[in-house]
């Protein structure tokens, strides 16, 4: 056993923790407030190399591995939960499908300008009908002379629309069965395409900086070739794309835990009640003690499904209960942390009611908690 | 030594390791020196500066000129020195060796400059001080012991025509000074910011060398560390605490106003 990172693990941490706390902090309120995509910063960690993090060099990326990119994801997390997503989403759901799936000649059209951070893309999985019920897609994709011609609507995108954006990968229904059942392909969607329109951002309570919309397609087609991975296998790789994803959103919720729990301890030192820091009072002691007991093992959880990963283990259990046990611990975190700082907590100007909005994201997104119990209880063999 | 126009140039930049500004801070009361741990280690936030210049100059002359670090720390501060090949440095030499320890600023200087003369130099750059010792003498002693001119506290730094010529700041206005090369210049914080180590630069530095050289590999010959050190520490306390703020509220009014007017002209900040 080793808990040590590697010196260029620890390197990577160090430049997104600097990366975060100079460059980012000093926009995550304003960026919030005014819902803004945070364009500045994308280009600044493209240039860093962020968006490539877990990619091999010779398809435009880092080279460095998984508990390199949740290190990333956690520390740009601690700091602004939007940047955060906007980065997990692009690497671990809207670039990783072509790196898992696609042929050498659609990793060399889409995946290298991605890990460049030359584009973002999307990942569209979910409808306004069929979300954790991601079978019932109706979204349907017909193949006619030689085109995909797709009609249907998919729900809640993340980087969808930014001006950045180079399209979407979706799942739609390529037709039926032997049983009858819809077979559910991945198409990729470019985002000039006639008849593919984007709606306006979401107003959202949280994440307000990312880049969530409604897609809609209406007789919108795109060559044959635009097929991604094995006609039928759809559902399958998205959902294999969904494992890998929910290290990177735990991560997120563990930065998120962890940057309230930043803010509250630095504020229990500060503020004085009864003549004296409210730190002293046990029952604050206590609240910061628990704090930092579940987001350490919250932590451990989320660097073992990493590390899982990159050892090329199976690690969807491992990574499901991270991505559960993570998303609760920055609820009960979020919460104590506005606690610790009374009404001052409920006002925009301290960063924990923005982390406060922002934490309820990480029980929904990219699996719910009730779907994760699922998912969980299937890998126990139930 | 004149060096000729087309040479391309060995930019040596001297850092130190400082413990994090933001790690709680220890010293042992026997020796009077601070207790350091690898994990709380960083690259010198001035000497940062000092690397940017480097690296922009290597950009600029795009000849081939390298960029090579130093540092006189144990080894244990490899990774940190690493920070600096992750920026875009060339290479890094630790000088390394138990005899090292307890050097004062004029032994550091010394050694320093063995290991600079060892690694062959044309510009050597530094930080303005270290945020630990914060004396801000070793620029003006590496060029004494390295025998050639130093341009301290530069703003902005060229080379062209083996020369090297530094803007520098001052209280009243700008000067603007050039020497022959060799020479060293020391970089201020309002030259360009320190650029962050990218992920391809991080990749790329694992694969760099970082050389040790050894107390026999230096031609040293004066004693170094405690032995060589001119200052010794005689006392260390902690700084009084200080006394309880003044707070005046929206509800004090117009005295509270008045209380606060008062203050500021009291200390000609009004
Ligand atoms: C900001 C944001 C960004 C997003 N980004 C993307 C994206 O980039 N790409 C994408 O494809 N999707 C994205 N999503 C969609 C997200 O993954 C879904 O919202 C999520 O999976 C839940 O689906 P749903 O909203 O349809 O809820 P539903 O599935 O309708 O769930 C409603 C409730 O019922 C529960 N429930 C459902 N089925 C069961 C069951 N079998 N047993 C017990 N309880 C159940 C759920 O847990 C939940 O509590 C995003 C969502 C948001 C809010």
């Amino acid at each position: 056993m080793n808990f040590d990172l590697s010196g260029d693990q620890q390197a990577i941490q160090d430049l997104c923790r600097e990366f975060a706390r100079d460059v980012v902090a000093p926009q995550a309120e304003a960026l919030d407030r005014e819902a803004e995509f945070p364009y500045a910063i994308v280009r600044q960690m493209a240039g860093l190399g962020l968006f490539g993090l877990p990619f091999p060099e010779k398809y435009g990326g880092a080279g460095a591995d998984t508990v390199s990119y949740a290190l990333a994801v956690m520390e740009l997390a601690r700091i602004d939960a939007s940047v955060a997503i906007t980065l997990a989403a692009h690497v671990s759901l809207g670039a990783s499908p072509f790196y898992l799936f696609g042929t050498e000649a659609q990793k060399a059209e889409y995946l290298v300008p991605l890990a460049r951070g030359e584009q973002l893309w999307g990942f569209g999985l979910t409808e306004p009908g069929a979300g954790s019920d991601a079978g019932a897609t109706q979204t349907r994709a017909e193949l006619r002379a030689g085109q995909w011609v797709i009609n249907g609507t998919k729900a809640f995108i993340t980087n969808s629309g930014t001006d950045l954006t180079g399209g979407t990968t979706i799942t739609a229904v390529t037709g039926t069965d032997a049983a009858g059942r819809s077979e559910i392909s991945n198409i990729i969607v470019p985002q000039a395409t006639p008849g593919f329109t984007r709606s306006k951002k979401y107003n959202k309570m949280g994440w307000r900086a990312s880049d969530t919309r409604e897609l809609s397609f209406a007789d919108a087609a795109v060559p044959e070739g635009n097929l991604l991975g094995v006609r039928g296998r759809g559902l399958k790789q998205f959902l294999q794309i969904l494992d890998g994803g929910r290290i990177s959103v735990a991560a997120l919720s563990v930065g998120l835990a962890w940057g309230a729990y930043d803010e509250a301890l630095k504020y229990a030192k500060a503020r004085i009640a009864f003549g004296q820091p409210i730190a002293k009072f046990q029952a604050i002691q206590f609240k910061l003690a628990d704090m930092r007991m579940e987001i350490e093992h919250a932590r451990v959880m989320v660097m073992k499904a990493a590390w899982e990963k990159d050892e090329g283990r199976d690690f969807a259990l491992t990574a499901s209960l991270a991505k559960l046990y993570s998303g609760e611990v920055s609820r009960r975190v979020v919460n104590e942390a506005v606690q610790i700082h009374g009404g001052y907590g409920f006002m925009d100007e301290y960063p924990v009611s923005r982390m406060y909005r922002d934490q309820k994201i990480n029980e929904i997104g990219e699996g719910t908690n009730e779907i994760q119990r699922l998912v969980i209880a299937r890998l126990m063999g139930l | 030594m004149v060096i000729p126009e087309d040479r391309q140039l060995n930019i040596v930049v001297a850092v130190k390791l400082v413990p994090d500004t933001n790690a709680d801070k220890r010293i042992d009361p026997q020796t009077r020196r601070l207790v350091r741990s690898a994990a709380e280690t960083v690259l010198n936030p001035f000497d940062e500066y000092a690397i940017e210049a480097g690296l922009q100059l290597k950009e600029q002359l795009a000849d081939g000129s390298s960029v090579t670090i130093v540092t006189m720390a144990p080894e244990s501060g490899k990774e940190v020195v690493r920070k600096a090949l992750a920026m875009g440095a060339d290479r890094a030499v630790m000088l390394s060796d138990p005899a090292f320890a307890g050097s004062d600023v004029w032994a550091t200087a010394y050694v320093l400059a063995a290991g600079i003369r060892r690694i062959g130099f044309d510009l050597v750059l530094t930080g303005t001080q270290s945020t630990d010792a914060i004396t801000g003498e070793l620029p003006g002693a590496l060029a004494e012991y390295l025998g050639v001119p130093g341009l301290t506290y530069a703003r902005e730094i060229h080379v062209a025509a083996g020369r090297v010529r530094v803007k520098r700041e001052t209280d009243t206005g700008y000067q603007t000074l050039s020497a022959p090369l060799p020479a060293l210049a020391s970089i201020t914080k309002s030259a360009a910011e320190p650029r962050f180590a990218s992920l391809k630069g991080i990749m790329a530095a694992k694969k760099k060398e970082i050389a040790v050289l050894r107390l026999a590999d230096l031609e040293i010959a004066q004693a170094v560390g405690g032995d060589g050190a001119k200052l010794e520490v005689t006392e260390l306390t902690a700084s009084p605490a200080r006394a309880a703020g003044k707070t005046v509220t929206a509800a004090d009014g117009n005295a509270g106003a008045r209380t606060i007017v008062a203050f500021l002209k009291e200390r000609n900040l009004l």
